[in-house]
């Protein structure tokens, strides 16, 4: 079962608040989305880390429903 | 997970200088994110072991326990867990992996 984009976004935001969260529907087809994070939380933290906050934020979907999410986390400039 | 499992994950991960958990084969991928770290990994010219994670469930599912990572495929380095597919894009364009492999020692000549 594909995932809405705004669910995407709304599950990361909950999980990191200050989080300026992207989507971009990279197939057309509701299924295979692109999700670019910035936050300031994640300075400091190496990319493995900054990736693992979203993927808790996400609460085990990652991998499961969302099978391919592409991921680029940043510190905002 | 497995203490047989866990410990066979560590000794791959240990006693290989660059080994990347992947779906297929580096010949033949099995899905878009394993093809894009491979193609990374030639482009580096790097020298690097391979699992097929398709081939041993029980290394596919310990393999997301071992690294707290949910996705394949996962590259280490030196014993150390790097990330998936986007962080390798990442850092293979920021320069940050050649430094990587090459503080490893597991770097080839750069190719033209």
């Amino acid at each position: 079962m594909p995932m809405e984009g705004s669910d995407i976004a709304a599950l990361i935001k909950a999980g990191i608040p200050d989080a300026d969260v992207e989507m971009t529907d990279l197939a057309g087809d509701g299924d295979h989305w692109s999700a670019r994070v910035v936050s300031a939380s994640f300075a400091g933290m190496p990319r493995v880390k900054q990736h693992q906050a979203v993927y808790a934020a996400l609460g085990g979907r990652m991998g499961g429903v969302l099978h391919a999410l592409q991921l680029t986390t940043a510190v905002p400039k | 997970m497995t203490d047989d499992t866990n410990a066979r994950i560590d000794a791959l991960v240990k006693n290989n200088p660059v080994v990347l958990f992947m779906k297929g084969s580096p010949l033949f991928p099995q899905c878009g994110f394993s093809s894009r770290a491979i193609a990374i990994l030639e482009r580096l010219g790097v020298q690097f072991e391979s699992v097929d994670v398709l081939q041993d469930q029980a290394i596919r599912q310990g393999i997301k326990g071992y690294s707290d990572w949910p996705t394949i495929p996962q590259l280490y380095v030196g014993g150390e867990f790097v990330g998936g597919s986007d962080i390798m894009m990442e850092m293979y364009e920021a320069g940050e992996l050649a430094e990587l492999f090459q503080k490893a020692g597991a770097a080839a000549a750069p190719q033209a």
